[in-house]
């Protein structure tokens, strides 16, 4: 078992001036989970384009394949000596049937010219089978879910005989339950004897799933370690150099005024029976699997789902959005799940993005948007949230995640809101933002804004509110302070018997 | 393809048969061997045009400029023809490399320039066009030899009443086109990557896809067609005119989105695009025999057009949600 299936010797690369990675050392055994963890930017996915053979190494490496030395390896070479790169965005082909997907690696070959239905059929019901997942071969890609189009991608991978896999990102848009489903075809395809490198950086699934792990930051390898000889901690510290304390939220807020209440609030098969208080200052966290109702909860505090029946009592006066606009004017602010489609304008400047919710109040006297108030104001969010840029007028999408997330908090925070609805601020991004993230919530609840927070993430629900609602199929279960229970407490309730959907 | 084009298809199928008992009942002269062979031979080119124009949009790209191409295959064809004469295969044959010499361009321009394929098939609609005309200075061309001009009819007969039919050759040309293409789309693998292509390019890219020579077979393929289909038109006009065909790329594109096809690519079947083409046809044939004003006719195409595209559309959301 510990024959190395890939081992690298002095991998560097530069691009321009800047070292993205620093003669690292890096093998994988035959058979393992390997994990592949580290920072936005500290030279992961340039590993990864080098195993693949998409872009070269500096001279002085050394890549070694199953025990043969590879001078030059290009992508259609990596692929025949067996390694296959699953890509966060899956390179799937939604047009056309899960089966002509699984099969399509055999067109590539290009050893055949014509079409044979049955075989395609064949290889995608044998491929389906070794992976033990539940797929329909004859279904079109473009009506699964985004998991599902991972299985897909996953059995494309293995049907032309892989033996890696690697996995990037694999999980950054997967909910809970369907995150266990993946480990669980992960460990099908341990069993079938395939070496699965997987690239992450969440570490609680580096914890659940790996047998090794080799941590990179700033483009030099920090060290190779067994997953018995770290823990979440230790990993936080070797990604980022840096220690994070958690504390959990202690101050109590029930006597405080209350900025938001909802009473009796229900929609028709999406929640039902909606009771709480959003005090100032107070962060609240609502936890509960996708489809548990949490998000539509959401829209309709926002005005953009009105509520069947039910109040929302806003500072004590009732108040029935009809839109978001008028949710907006009565200072709710918020950031979507989804900030690349709903949040942001990605080819339109830092600047334009920081101030969009604010152009109204940037009107001159001609009724143009004065540039010298529209710069300042974004400036001075840009630097309140500490924003690294070098120039506010770049387009949004040069900013790195957690950057470009700052950026959908600032056009809110521009509003100045007294509500703050934050939909999973943190997926996609990387330690060291989060935590910054995680500071700016604390210094708006300072300031007596009132934040909801809706997030899969255990430990962010746990260390970040002051008071949390569990919901499940549409109801609130179950409610608790921080102190109340652990993270392993926490994750069963929400997992609860929801298992079944 | 999938159960949903079917529907689609199916769904076509039913109006143009309501279509065709509408027009058959509402008027004389529709329901006749004779109006349904001519409405077949007037609309081959167009159908023979929407094939090919069928393969680009699965691929994800668009080509406005087949029509200019057309134009250019039938001046150069025509003068190779009358100046040193040939027979019927060597006027294809000029015609067709004319064809995917022309879209070959197209392809290169797209694929290194990278821009998008409508404003480089715009950019080359009106290049390829206007040299011709400059060259030609717009002359008709009408002193074929007979042997050119002469019918050419496959499977012909003479019915009982005297009448003489025969099936002529760009019927024959668009059946063997449609079935070509479906063959190439169906059963081969270079039809099968087209999709894909047309599905996720980027994802066509990393597969290892041969994206510069897809792109390539694809508008040299539309061009090929509309050489070929042009001559076939020269053949039923006996004559070349500069602006018989330029101008109709619309019609041709909405025959294939009717047909099913997306404009976003990765979508649509030859069946469909029969379809689509018949359908403009009858529709078109119908009212001008029942004698609606031309004013309208472009009103009603538009309407079935929206009908059409939104029906489509509405399938695939609801496919999409039951998907989950």
């Amino acid at each position: 078992m510990n024959e190395e299936i890939l081992t690298m010797h002095n991998i560097s690369k530069n691009y321009g001036g800047v070292h993205a990675l620093r003669s690292v050392d890096f093998s994988i055994k035959k058979g393992e989970v390997h994990c592949l963890v580290g920072e936005n930017g500290s030279g992961k996915s340039t590993l990864i384009k080098i195993i693949s053979g998409v872009v070269q190494p500096e001279k002085g490496a050394e890549i070694i394949i199953n025990h043969k030395k590879e001078n030059y390896l290009t992508p259609i070479k990596s692929i025949q000596k067996g390694i296959q790169v699953i890509y966060q965005d899956l390179s799937v082909f939604p047009n056309l049937t899960i089966g002509e997907n699984i099969f399509m690696n055999y067109y590539a070959k290009g050893s055949i010219r014509w079409v044979d239905w049955k075989n395609i059929k064949n290889v995608a019901r044998e491929t389906i089978k070794k992976v033990k997942v539940n797929l329909d071969f004859n279904e079109t890609v473009g009506s699964l879910s985004i998991a599902d189009r991972q299985l897909v991608a996953i059995c494309r991978a293995i049907a032309t005989n892989a033996q890696l896999i690697i996995m990037d990102e694999p999980t950054s848009s997967l909910a809970r339950h369907e995150i266990d489903a993946l480990f669980s075809v992960i460990q099908q395809l341990r069993n079938a004897g395939i070496t699965v490198l997987f690239v992450s950086h969440k570490l609680d699934e580096v914890m659940e799933i790996s047998e090794r792990v080799t941590v990179l930051r700033d483009g030099s390898k920090v060290g190779l370690f067994k997953r018995t000889e770290i823990d979440d901690k230790k990993l936080s510290y070797l990604m980022t150099g840096k220690e994070f304390v958690q504390e959990k939220l202690s101050e109590k807020v029930e006597n405080r005024k209350a900025l938001l209440e909802v009473k009796n609030l229900s929609k028709k098969n999406e929640y039902e029976d909606i009771n709480f208080k959003l005090h100032q200052g107070e962060i609240l966290g609502i936890v509960g699997m996708i489809g548990s109702g949490r998000t539509e909860l959401a829209f309709s505090l926002f005005g953009m789902n009105p509520p069947n029946h039910g109040q929302i009592l806003l500072e004590g006066k009732q108040v029935h959005f009809k839109s978001n606009e008028s949710a907006i004017e009565a200072g709710i602010g918020y950031v979507p799940e989804d900030r690349i489609d709903q949040g942001l304008i990605m080819e339109q400047t830092i600047k334009n993005n920081a101030t969009v919710t604010i152009f109204e109040k940037l009107l001159n006297h001609l009724k143009m948007i004065d540039k010298k108030k529209q710069q300042s104001t974004a400036q001075h969010w840009i630097n309140t949230l500490s924003i690294r840029t070098s120039n506010i007028e770049n387009p949004v999408k040069t900013l790195s995640g957690g950057n470009q997330q700052k950026i959908v908090l600032s056009k809110w925070l521009a509003t100045n809101p007294k509500i703050l609805i934050l939909d999973s601020p943190t997926v996609g991004v990387d330690i060291a933002a989060k935590n910054s993230l995680y500071q700016i919530m604390r210094e708006l609840s300072q300031r007596n804004i009132g934040i909801i927070l809706i997030s899969d993430e255990v430990p962010e629900i746990l260390y970040n509110c002051h008071y949390i609602l569990l919901m499940r199929k549409g109801r609130i279960v179950e409610t608790f302070q921080p102190e109340e229970v652990t993270e392993k407490e926490l994750n069963d309730k929400i997992i609860g018997d929801g298992q079944d959907e | 393809m999938s159960k949903m084009f079917k529907k689609f298809e199916f769904f076509l199928f039913l109006v143009i048969v309501a279509l065709i008992v509408f027009f058959a009942f509402s008027t004389e002269n529709f329901f006749t061997l004779e109006n349904l062979l001519d409405l077949l031979i007037s609309y081959s080119f167009l159908g023979i045009m929407a094939a090919g124009m069928l393969v680009v949009l699965i691929s994800g790209g668009i080509d406005l400029s087949f029509t200019a191409i057309a134009t250019v295959a039938q001046y150069i064809m025509a003068i190779v023809i009358i100046n040193y004469s040939g027979n019927l295969f060597s006027a294809f044959l000029v015609a067709g490399i004319i064809g995917i010499v022309l879209g070959g361009t197209n392809a290169l321009l797209i694929y290194y320039l990278k821009a998008p394929a409508m404003i480089i098939t715009i950019a080359t609609l009106n290049l390829f066009y206007g040299f011709t005309i400059f060259i030609t200075r717009g002359r008709w061309i009408y002193n074929f030899p007979d042997w050119f001009n002469q019918s050419h009819n496959v499977f012909s007969f003479t019915a009982a009443d005297g009448t003489y039919y025969g099936i002529p050759l760009p019927v024959i040309l668009l059946v063997l086109v449609f079935i070509l293409t479906y063959i190439i789309l169906k059963y081969t693998i270079l039809g099968r990557k087209i999709f894909a292509m047309g599905g996720n390019i980027e994802a066509a890219r990393r597969a290892g896809f041969n994206i510069l020579g897809l792109t390539i077979f694809v508008y040299s393929y539309i061009g090929f067609l509309s050489g070929i289909g042009s001559v076939g038109q020269v053949l039923i006009l006996h004559s070349v005119q500069p602006n018989a065909i330029v101008g109709r790329e619309l019609e041709v594109i909405a025959a294939t989105v009717l047909g099913g096809a997306s404009l976003a690519g990765g979508a649509g079947s030859v069946l469909g695009t029969a379809m689509g083409v018949a359908l403009l046809a009858i529709v078109w044939n119908g009212l001008i025999i029942m004698g609606v004003s031309s004013y309208w006719h472009k009103l009603i195409i538009g309407l079935i057009i929206i009908c059409s595209v939104g029906i489509n559309a509405y399938n695939r959301k609801r496919n999409a949600l039951g998907g989950n």
